[in-house]
């Protein structure tokens, strides 16, 4: 069991909801990120998802879109991602999830990044880009290393899809609140409890929820429904535009997610 | 995934839906004005003295390029699914001109994306595409061109599939869009088989199109893979391979998997997309279809590229020996046919695929010659 897994179980003994941030790494800088972590940690995250810039970021929104433009102003690639996440384990054991483009970790080459990301100390993998059903070698392999791989469900899933999904992600299943790119609106219409009640049907794997999560009334509505909530682009737009607002922000969401 | 099932299964029971097919066939005839003609070009013959030069015209279809052959039947494939909406990514803007002439033709809602860099370049077409009724919405993210464009019509398309078709206007992307976008395209090489047949009877020796995200070249090759027909898809050398601002896949890139399909790709060390640059905005792209490197890979096409002077005099060398302004993605093919004609013996035969027309650049054009219109 990886750290998200261990995560999970102390949270479901405990009857807490899990808190998990997202950050992109190198913005503005990897020594911020580094900091941000810590204190992320500190203020009761549960989990971290770092993303890892890419000059593509389909799944992404204009917020993340602009961070991954910055990060790659300051040369931050995959490469420096994990070899940051290998300088942190020193002073953290807080569970790590690296949020990737596929064609970064096809140019590292997939082998290599599964066993070079394992030994750094990541715990988690989340590829959007990467539809299970071309990853059957990569989730072997990931599997192997002791990593989880952690895939999406939106609001549009069929039930095969999520059979398909749930089968094959492990730590958590991210679902995506809405149709859509990160940092847009989230939706109350009910559909978010009817597929995570039918997700759960399937399987005993946690479901977290993100993609639209940004006040703490949001996170606050999604945790009653969901094992975590994943906040992203609204964290990522404070530490860019208020950097000394971000702890007390981040201090609302905790206590929120109950 | 469920949207490109959904898709897939659409477009797989319309190739065998009568009344869909009489439909097509008769919009290719009435409206797009196919068959487009196959033209002896016999002045750019004899100024180049080699091979007989024939020009496939897709300059003279509806709208002006080729693209609308695809955009067309893409439309009508999301209006028979229940759409009420389609969208679009443009490069050069013919895609975009295609698809909201279709979309008008068909009574749908349409949307067009577009690189801030294309829209600056291609002015006119940006008009264009407001007159025939649709929204134009500039991308000023990444490098500011086609593959930005189509990074936020993939966003669209998926936070509005339920109403949304996205109309893709290569042989690019995620199954099925390269095999249905080839499909609507390869009327152009049926006909052109069937025209030189007419004319000459007998077979091309050498095939030449340019290739963009390559859909004008698959729709000429698709119907000759099986003959004795060489064939050459022409990149964009832009300034040069070693000046590294280029848009040419197969000499200067590695493969990467990249907005749904492996292929192609300028990347750098680390797998970021590298910006592209060509004269021409509807070559000036990072990756290219699939089933081109499969092609290439088996030997069956080869690959070159024309550079930015290059196409400008190829340019220029049409328009003034036959009197066709060729569209600046067309001018490659042209400028790779003035390099080989000379070396095949007259009685040889090339049929080129004009991809469109060229009023479109002539602003552009004069702009690079410096003359103020």
């Amino acid at each position: 069991m990886t750290r998200i897994g261990r995560a999970f179980k102390r949270l479901k003994k405990d009857g807490g909801k899990a808190f998990i941030p997202y950050i992109m790494a190198g913005d503005p800088s990897l020594e911020t990120t580094k900091e941000t972590v810590l204190m992320l940690e500190q203020c009761g995250a549960d989990i971290v998802e770092l993303g890892v810039p890419f000059s593509d970021p389909l799944a992404d929104g204009p917020t993340i879109q602009r961070a991954a433009e910055r990060a790659l102003k300051n040369n931050v690639t995959l490469r420096k991602v994990i070899a940051f996440v290998k300088d942190i384990r020193s002073s953290t054991q807080i569970p790590l999830i690296l949020m990737t483009y596929f064609n970064p970790v096809f140019k590292y080459g997939s082998e290599r990044f599964i066993r070079d990301a394992s030994d750094a100390g990541v715990d988690g993998l989340i590829i959007p880009d990467l539809p299970p059903d071309e990853a059957a070698d990569f989730i072997k392999n990931a599997r192997k290393a002791n990593l989880d791989t952690i895939f999406l469900l939106a609001p549009t899933s069929t039930e095969d899809r999520i059979r398909i999904v749930a089968k094959v992600s492990r730590g958590f299943l991210y679902y995506v609140s809405i149709t859509g790119t990160t940092g847009s609106g989230l939706l109350f219409d009910g559909s978010m409890e009817r597929l995570i009640s039918e997700i759960k049907g399937c399987t005993d794997t946690p479901v977290a929820v993100g993609f639209g999560v940004s006040t703490p009334e949001d996170a606050a509505a999604v945790a009653k429904v969901a094992d975590g909530v994943i906040v992203g682009s609204a964290i990522v737009k404070r530490l860019h535009e208020t950097p000394d607002t971000l702890k007390d922000y981040v201090i609302s969401l905790r206590q929120a997610i109950r | 995934m469920p949207a490109l099932k959904e898709l897939e299964e659409a477009y797989l029971l319309s190739q065998k839906d009568r009344e869909f097919q009489r439909e097509l066939v008769a919009l290719r005839k009435t409206y797009i004005g196919r068959p487009t003609s196959l033209y002896f070009a016999k002045r750019l013959t004899e100024r180049l003295g080699g091979a007989k030069i024939y020009l496939k015209r897709e300059d003279l279809a509806h709208t002006g390029a080729h693209k609308i052959n695809n955009a067309v039947g893409q439309v009508l494939l999301a209006k028979k699914m229940g759409k009420k909406r389609v969208i679009a990514e443009t490069g050069a803007g013919q895609h975009g001109v295609a698809t909201a002439t279709g979309a008008a033709l068909l009574g749908l809602e349409c949307e067009i994306y577009m690189g801030s860099e294309d829209m600056k370049r291609q002015s006119l077409n940006v008009f264009r595409m407001r007159l025939l009724g649709a929204k134009v919405t500039e991308v000023a993210t990444g490098s500011k061109t086609l593959k930005d464009a189509i990074n936020d019509a993939l966003r669209d398309w998926t936070t509005n599939v339920r109403s949304t078709h996205y109309v893709l206007g290569t042989v690019f992307g995620p199954h099925p869009f390269p095999v249905m976008v080839r499909d609507y395209q390869s009327v152009i090489g049926r006909e052109a088989k069937k025209q030189i047949l007419e004319a000459e009877g007998r077979l091309p020796d050498c095939l030449i199109a340019c290739v963009g995200g390559g859909s004008n070249a698959m729709g000429l090759f698709y119907e000759f893979l099986n003959d004795d027909v060489k064939m050459i898809g022409v990149e964009a050398g832009g300034k040069g391979i070693e000046s590294g601002e280029h848009a040419a896949r197969f000499a200067g890139g590695s493969i990467g998997v990249f907005q749904g399909c492996k292929s192609y790709l300028l990347q750098d060390d680390d797998g970021n997309v590298l910006g592209t640059h060509s004269v021409s905005a509807g070559l000036d792209y990072a990756s290219i279809g699939p089933e081109h490197p499969f092609l290439r890979d088996t030997g069956r096409v080869e690959y070159s590229y024309a550079t930015d002077d290059e196409a400008l005099n190829a340019f220029e060398l049409l328009s003034k020996t036959e009197g066709i302004l060729p569209a600046l993605e067309s001018a490659h093919a042209v400028a790779e046919v003035a390099k080989r004609a000379p070396e095949f013996a007259s009685d040889k035969i090339i049929v080129v695929n004009l991809s469109g027309r060229g009023d479109k650049d002539v602003q552009h054009v004069a702009r690079i010659k410096g003359i103020e219109l």
